[in-house]
């Protein structure tokens, strides 16, 4: 019943605090000493303990940059696992400061939730897994089929799109945790299971014969995932922001974990004016002036970041595609730092 | 009791200090219409505090959403539902599956309760022994493990429906459920269901005439024959003449599931096994209690009448034994009811599933929803309380005649 308590707790702090979210999460953070950082309940990638209970994963390097952004150590993260469903009222009840777990933009969830999205984090879309001894080789042959998917995401919207677009009658069985859902997929009752692509991948892994399954090639959503803070506080939705900006900027600009302490002592102005040696462009956003440095140091920029954990030097091994920069054929892109 | 009950004379203001506590004095009631008021106060003080910061901090508030079309596909609609239709329609969807699944499981449960409370008082020994380890094992583990037990290791343990078992020709057995063949009314259906209705009319007042003749005269009649051909004989003769009643619509594999034929989803399967395999172990226990405080001399007297075991129980003990069976059988429907919502561990469609879980993530408003939601289940289990509270004083004032 951990739901239905955060759901109450919910109305008792709407109901008893007198002040809204304000412009206090800066410094609530820095007071506690400790980031407070929504994820997932484990889907390698993105956001996993591993078997001593350290967190990786893309969206944990986004909580650990912000961490060292504001606290100086990307340690200082409290990780809060929260199912599909339980997400947003978590972050709206203030139990986290920022909510970085593989969450779609969209405009209901960014106007009615009373919550902000950041950025993009990684570009993805809508995918279905299926057993290959089916010898199913695309969505379109999926007609009466029984689709496994997690309650409380876009996936189960999109697939009712989908289907009915295409005349297609299907059977939908929503589980509340990620781990249900694949399990009933595994054990065949569902013929197909829907989601992100990347979280197909990541989830492929934790079955128990991985290449049985396969993706089929159709896209059939967009899904851009990023992290959210809660609405009414500027302060902190620029600090996220430009935390996720710095990372791509700072692999656009060549500055990578193992150089960054060189690239700060350059001339270069650019350089000098993202890596604090010029002007005070982090303390403005209320950070210090090395905020960049500090964040690279900690999670390397972004680039650096995805193939760690996703991309080429993962267990994943999903290719950059969308995700690659702007300059090199994707659609990852950060206003300058200036 | 006896002669009339007693009618108090009417007195309006000894009336209202009744209410206020047999002993009140108008002080007692100044303090009781003061707390009342400051009760209602802080109630409007939340409800506004609420909304106000709901506002504050930009959360969409209201019940505007109920007309919004829900896009989502349900796997149990037993109403007529589309995915275009409206989160209200989601509600009803999910409630109606709530209560499916509660009713049916308490008829079980109270069938299996009665059975196995029974059977660990019966002089079989291992009968007695195999009720009691039933009752032990079963209420001894948490239901969410039974629950998932049922639907992971046992209904997931069954082949595909490619290699579906087919115990009865037409009846599919599979990890998607189990598939029957659907009864399709033909032209001759209502004279026949005609046929069935006067056939139990006549079999149940055949039933009433030996009644009365055993009271009156002492006479047993043995009249179960008639009244068993009356019931079937009558509608067979009628369908003979008339042609068939139903077809079969049988199920066939096409495609990846079956189509045609009615369906059992593998998640209702567990969920009533579960709920009602594991209330129906604290039934046991209330109908053993209930037994056994059903004095010995009552068992003597019947036996000493000559009654047989399965007499003596219907027509002496159960009967005495539902005055004290009954109350906490009411709580044990209460909570039947409200562990369904355990559904959405294994994707039954409920209303905590479909309606608490994903029209909420949908639109985010949580307070609305849950209190939707905590007003459906109480207003469900008021009525089942006072369902039962009817049944029970009838009960009991029987056993006082």
């Amino acid at each position: 019943m951990k739901r239905v308590c955060m759901m109450l707790s919910v109305l008792a702090a709407a109901a008893v605090t007198a002040q809204a979210a304000s412009a206090q999460t800066l410094k609530s953070v820095t007071d506690r000493g400790m980031l407070s950082c929504g994820v997932s309940q484990g889907l390698p990638g993105f956001s996993s303990p591993d078997d001593k209970g350290n967190w990786t994963g893309l969206d944990v390097d986004v909580c650990r940059a912000i961490a060292a952004a504001v606290l100086n150590d990307p340690t200082k993260v409290k990780f809060v696992p929260l199912s599909a469903k339980d997400r947003f009222t978590a972050l709206q009840s203030g139990e986290i400061d920022v909510l970085s777990r593989n969450s779609t933009w969209t405009l209901s969830r960014d106007t009615a939730l009373g919550l902000n999205y950041t950025g993009v984090t990684y570009y993805d879309g809508q995918g279905f897994m299926v057993r290959k001894a089916l010898k199913v080789n695309s969505a379109l042959e999926l007609n009466s089929a029984s689709i496994c998917v997690q309650t409380g995401t876009t996936n189960e919207q999109n697939v009712g799109d989908y289907f009915k677009a295409n005349n297609m009658k299907y059977e939908l069985i929503a589980f509340a945790t990620a781990d249900e859902t694949i399990k009933s997929y595994e054990l065949g009752r569902c013929d197909v299971f829907t989601s992100d692509v990347s979280q197909l991948y990541a989830m492929r892994l934790k079955f128990a014969a991985p290449n049985d399954h396969t993706v089929l090639p159709e896209v059939i959503s967009k899904e851009p995932l990023g992290p959210l803070v809660r609405q009414g506080d500027d302060q902190w939705f620029d600090i996220v922001k430009w935390t996720l900006f710095a990372m791509i900027n700072a692999e656009e600009l060549g500055v990578t974990q193992k150089n960054v302490e060189e690239m700060a002592k350059s001339g270069k102005p650019e350089l000098r004016r993202m890596l604090g040696g010029d002007g005070n462009l982090g303390e403005t956003l209320g950070l210090s002036k090395d905020w960049v440095v500090r964040i690279v140091k900690a999670v390397g920029n972004y680039g650096e970041a995805f193939d760690r954990n996703v991309g080429a030097g993962s267990r994943l091994g999903i290719a950059r595609g969308l995700n690659k920069l702007w300059n090199q054929g994707g659609i990852q892109y950060a206003p300058p730092i200036r | 009791m006896t002669g009339e009950a007693r009618k108090a004379p009417f007195r309006p203001l000894a009336r209202l200090k009744r209410i206020g506590g047999a002993r009140a004095s108008w002080s007692g009631l100044a303090a009781q219409a003061v707390l009342l008021a400051v009760l209602a106060w802080l109630a409007y003080e939340m409800v506004a505090n609420v909304r106000a910061n709901l506002a504050a901090q930009g959360i969409a508030s209201g019940f505007g959403f109920l007309t919004h079309s829900a896009g989502f596909a349900v796997s149990q609609a037993l109403i007529p539902y589309e995915q275009t239709d409206s989160y209200l329609r989601v509600f009803a969807v999910g409630l109606v599956n709530t209560l499916v699944v509660s009713a049916i499981g308490i008829v079980l449960a109270t069938i299996l309760g009665f059975v196995v409370g029974l059977g660990r008082l019966s002089p079989n020994w291992l009968l007695a022994r195999l009720a009691g380890g039933y009752v032990e094992l079963i209420r001894n583990l948490p239901l969410l493990y039974q629950i998932l037990f049922w639907y992971l290791a046992v209904l997931g343990a069954l082949p595909g429906p490619r290699q579906s078992l087919s115990p009865l020709p037409g009846v599919f057995l599979s990890n998607r459920g189990i598939v029957v063949p659907e009864p399709v009314p033909q032209a001759s259906f209502a004279i026949v269901a005609a046929a069935l209705a006067l056939g139990i009319v006549i079999a149940l007042g055949l039933g009433f005439y030996a009644r009365r003749t055993l009271f009156r005269q002492g006479r047993v009649v043995r009249v179960w024959p008639y009244a068993l051909a009356a019931v079937i004989g009558l509608p067979l003769a009628i369908a003979l003449l008339f042609g068939a009643p139903l077809t079969f619509d049988v199920p066939e594999l096409r495609g990846f599931n079956f189509a045609g034929g009615v369906r059992l989803l593998p998640e209702f399967a567990a969920l009533t096994i579960a709920l009602s395999t594991y209330t129906a172990a604290f039934i046991a226990e209330n109908v053993r209690s209930g037994v056994l405080a059903v004095s010995r001399g009552q068992w003597e007297a019947g036996e000493s009448l000559g009654l047989s075991r399965g007499q003596l129980l219907r027509l002496i003990v159960v009967p005495q034994a539902l005055r004290v069976t009954l109350p906490p059988l009411a709580n044990q429907y209460l909570n039947l009811t409200k562990n369904s919502s355990l559904a959405v561990a294994i994707g039954y469609p409920d209303l905590f599933s479909v309606f608490a879980g994903t029209a909420l993530s949908q639109t985010g408003q949580a307070i609305e929803i849950i209190a939707i939601t905590m007003a459906v289940y109480l207003a469900i289990s008021l009525v089942t309380t006072t369902i039962m509270n009817v049944f029970n004083w009838r009960v009991a004032r029987r056993g006082q005649a």
